[in-house]
Formats: C-alpha cells, structure tokens, sequence
C-alpha cells in the first residue's frame, strides 16, 4: 500500500530557489514547473515503502534537467537524507543535473532525452511477466518528444499493453533554444498518444490533487498504459520566470533570488 | 552460430525463468525453437532497436536477463547510446547478439556490415565482449558467460558447420587461445578469420614456414596474461579481422605491444577503407580486403621477406 507523505510543493519550490542559487545553476523554469507533478507521485502515489524489494514501484525522471526537483522531493519524503542531498553539485557528488542511479531513491540515470520511457517499458514489461502488480512511473519533457525513441516507446507499450505503465508528459511548451510551438511543433498531443492507443488524460499540471486523483484512478490491472499530458507553467510560482525561455539556462542573480524566495513565500 | 545459439539459450533458459529473449524482427526461420518452447519469454519489440535495448535495460533492471537479437550493426550501432547509458552505465545483464559479423552479409551492402562493432564497443569499460572462431566455440562461450556481471556483447558469424582445427571448442573468459606450429610468425585473428588463419598456416608450410594461430575470442576481458606469454616469443605478427584496422583487435595489440615495449614487428591486415559499395560472397570480400587464407598467407610471406616494414 502507498504510504502517504506530506510533501510541501511550497517548501519545494523554496528549495530549488535556495539550492540553484547556491550551485548558481539554471534548469529553474523545468524544475518550478514539473515539481508539483512529483509532489503529487511522491506524496499520494507512489509505493516505494521497501527501497530494496524488486516489488516497489519504479519511476523514471526521463526529463534528468529537472533533476534539482527530484532531489529535493525525494528529501522532503524522507527517502533522500539532508546529508546527500546536502552534496548537491559538489565535486564527488552523485547530485549532479541530472539524477544518477547511485542516488538513495533513483532507479535509473537519465540525462540523455527519449530513453527513459523504454526503461519504464521495460520494467512494466517484467512486472507482468513476473506477475507482480507494481507501477512504472515515468516523468517526461514535452520537447523530449521530439525523439524518435520516444514513438517507439509509444507504440511498443501499447502493443503489449503495459497497463501498469503511465507516463506523465510536462507540458510547458518551453525547450532549449525555443517555445515547442515554433522549434518542432507536437500539437495535437493529446491526440497523438490517444492515436497510439493510449489511455490519455489531459489535466492542470501544477494542481497537486488532480495529479494525485488521476493517477490513483487508473487501471493498471489490464488494457492500455496510461499518459497523462501535464500542462504546466514554466517556472510556476515565480513571476519573473513564468513562461519566459531564459529560464531554461540561466542561473538567478542576487536580486532575482530575493525576489523569488519572497514571491514563494507569500503563496 | 545461430542455431547454436538458441539452443543453448533453450538449455539456459529451461533452468533459469530470469532468461527472455528479445529481437528486432529478426531471426525468421532461427528462433522457432525458442519461441515454441517459451513463448511467453519471447518479445518481438518490431524494427525499433534503440527502444529494444532501453526496454531490455528496464527489464535487466527487474532482475531479468534479457537477450536482445539483430544483424551487427542493428543491434550495437543503432541502439549505441542506449546500450552506453543503459545496460553499461548500470552495469545491467543485458546480452546483446550481433549476427553476420564482418562481412558476412555480404551482399547486403555496407548498411549491413559488422566492421566497426568491436571498434566503438571495446572503448567502453563496462561490456565484456565475446567474438567466438566456430560454433563450437560459441556454445561454450555462451555456457559459461551468460550470468556474468554486467552486459555482454556476443559477435555471432552466421557460419554452423566450420570448425578451427584443434580449437576443441576451448575457452576461457579472458583468455586467448594459441596453436603453436612454430615461431616464424605470429597470426592473431579475431572470431571466424581463424579458420582462414588456419587454412593460411598450413599453406605457408607448404612455403617452409612455421606460422602460430592466436584466437581472441574475449576482447573485454581483454587476454592479457596470454598476450604476455605468447606475443615475446615473436619478432613479426600479424593481426587478420573482419572489421576496420582501426579499433578492433589489431588495435588491441598495437597497444600491447607499444605498453609493453615489445620489439616486434605488426601488420594489421582487416578493413582499410570505406567499402566502395561493392558487394560479393563473403569469399569475394575477403578477399577483397585481403583477409582469406590465401592473402593472409601472402603477407606473412612478404613480411617475411622483410617487405611491408
């Protein structure tokens, strides 16, 4: 049975301000908008009592940038203990931009986009041949779907119908160099997944209750695997960073680290 | 290798439930035998290699063994940085079979030929690599490897019958093989080129030189007490292989040789340029590239001769 954590997503946003400001890091705008999506896994979801059993669920970050908000969910679940997560970006660490499977809680290193959705593949594929009921979630970037990987990942699951597979898609509309609109446009995304057989759910990415209902609803016995499209804010909660593309890279300034500590702060 | 293959992954398989095997839609006419037996344990993931080896890793990742299947280049060039960030990095029991290696495919042109697979995989620490001379040597190798550590690289030739005189089937993990017919010359073949090794040896007899086969068949572990032992006791070698010059196991003792300050003599003999688009029986390519017996035995006369220095 999932063990309900309270995970603060307000306290989490604090810390990847306080944290990417210490490293003087960026990769900001993706962790403010994909973490109320792992609040919601790691507070209401996810199995994960027993770290070492094979029957826990799994979770793939596919999405590794945003690694910085993985970390600190982790921490806040009391998976990750203050003193790793206190290592974040120092020389020897494993808490680097993107998670390492070294890390306490972390099954699979990422980094390199359009991989991860095969490892959860994967891993659903072996529960069911290992007749085990546990769930494989899988995190990924909008733009990671640029991928050909990722199609095949796609039309793999739903062959096999890898129920206990449910990929959610942070869909922020951001990507390195552009808005996902003008670089390589994935509209209809929905559609697209829906087209590949997949059970698709279209919510609000950064409310934590709807998350939390929509993957608790799923069927993961039988039939289709599961993608919810997140849409979400980029850079949520911080003004200055919503939906503003220099947020992908840039790390914060002494003033904008005040101004968006003390904007979090008032929510 | 192919049929020796799925049978002995049958046997594997019959007393450990951990095996599965997975292809790339390849392997008409090969796996049946395997599939009737297990079919459950059998996944064509379709012509998608780079998601067959990142589901092969989340499987390796649940405690199972997954073999995945495919023509060389299919199965490690494709999927190249699936297998570095998957089963290599997390040191995972992910087996990888390439068929055909060389230039086995030899009518299929150059997007078919395995000439390169050793070359970028040996740059990688974390895969042992396993290129058996003869079937029989590939159903040892596979019987005594298959739990290993790690992911593993199997360089499978198409070819069931052929056997390398006195080889008896002997392998050990990180080992080489030698048959000592005398120390004129030193021939050091990678996988199925020993047979046109051996073939050379008893022609230049013929020609009054004692040449001696040096089989690797473990690339990674590469064989470095055998190399030790038998590459001193030469002052000209040659290394023959179905793959390009660079990278593979004329490398390999390149490097040897210069680490250990050996004063010998080295000629690689493999693939030396892009392959014109030419295609042929294998006999035709290797010849070509001056890898069959013949040609092989051309060059030790040669180097003998002191030319080609």
């Amino acid at each position: 049975m999932e063990q309900r954590r309270d995970i603060s997503a307000q306290q989490a946003r604090k810390m990847i301000i306080e944290f990417s400001r210490r490293a003087n890091i960026g990769h900001i705008g993706s962790a403010l908008s994909v973490v109320d999506i792992l609040t919601a896994i790691y507070s209401n979801v996810i199995n994960i009592d027993n770290l070492t059993s094979n029957e826990r669920d799994r979770f793939v970050l596919s999405n590794g940038h945003t690694s910085l908000a993985l970390y600190i969910v982790l921490n806040l679940a009391g998976i990750l203990p203050d003193s790793e997560l206190q290592t974040f970006f120092e020389d020897g660490s494993y808490l680097g931009v993107h998670p390492d499977a070294n890390i306490t809680g972390v099954d699979f290193t990422s980094g390199s986009l359009g991989q991860g959705l095969s490892f959860g593949a994967g891993a659903a594929l072996a529960a069911k041949l290992q007749s085990s009921g546990r769930r494989v979630f899988v995190v990924m970037s909008d733009a990671e779907c640029n991928e050909g990987s990722v199609w095949e990942a796609v039309m793999f699951a739903a062959h096999r119908r890898l129920s206990n597979l449910i990929a959610i898609v942070d869909l922020n509309g951001q990507q390195a160099m552009g808005y996902t609109k003008d670089v390589l446009n994935l509209q209809p995304i929905a559609e697209k997944w829906k087209a590949f057989h997949w059970d698709t759910h279209s919510i609000n990415g950064n409310d934590i209750s709807k998350i939390s209902n929509t993957l608790n609803s799923l069927n993961t016995t039988s039939a289709q695997p599961h993608v919810i499209i997140a849409n979400t804010t980029f850079g949520k909660g911080v003004s200055f960073m919503e939906n503003k593309l220099k947020w992908h890279y840039m790390p914060l300034s002494a003033e904008e680290y005040v101004q968006a500590l003390s904007e979090i702060e008032q929510q | 290798m192919r049929k020796t293959f799925v049978n002995a992954l049958i046997d594997l398989a019959t007393n450990d439930e951990r095996i599965v095997l997975l292809t790339g839609d390849l392997g008409f006419m090969v796996m049946e035998p395997f599939i009737e037996r297990f079919p459950n344990r059998f996944v064509n993931v379709g012509v998608a290699e780079q998601n067959m080896v990142g589901v092969a890793t989340g499987m390796a990742e649940s405690g199972m063994i997954p073999y995945v299947y495919s023509i060389t280049p299919f199965a490690v060039l494709r999927p190249y940085e699936f297998i570095r960030n998957g089963p290599i990095y997390h040191q995972l029991k992910v087996r990888i079979i390439g068929v055909g290696a060389g230039l086995e495919y030899g009518h299929d042109g150059i997007s078919h030929f395995g000439i390169d697979d050793i070359g970028v995989l040996r740059v990688q620490p974390g895969i042992s690599i396993f290129a058996p001379a003869d079937y029989q040597q590939a159903d040892s190798i596979f019987r005594k490897t298959w739990d290993m550590r790690g992911p593993i690289y199997y360089r499978l030739s198409k070819d069931e019958k052929s056997v390398v005189p006195n080889l008896s089937a002997a392998f050990e993990i990180g080992e080489a093989q030698f048959i000592e017919n005398g120390n004129d010359i030193l021939i050091v073949t990678l996988g199925t080129i020993a047979l046109e090794a051996a073939k050379a040896i008893e022609l230049l007899k013929i020609s009054g030189v004692h040449a001696s086969l040096l089989m690797i068949s473990s690339i990674n572990p590469p064989p470095l007490a055998s190399l030790s032992q038998i590459l001193p006791k030469f002052k000209k070698i040659i290394t023959a292989e179905s793959h390009y010059i660079n990278g593979g196991i004329g490398s390999m003792i390149a490097e040897f040789i210069a680490e250990k300050s050996l004063h010998c003599t080295l000629i690689r003999c493999g693939i030396d340029h892009i392959p014109n688009g030419q295609i042929g029986h294998t006999e035709y390519l290797l010849q070509t590239f001056g890898i069959d017996e013949k040609s092989i035995a051309a060059k030790a006369l040669s180097v003998l001769q002191g030319k080609n220095i």
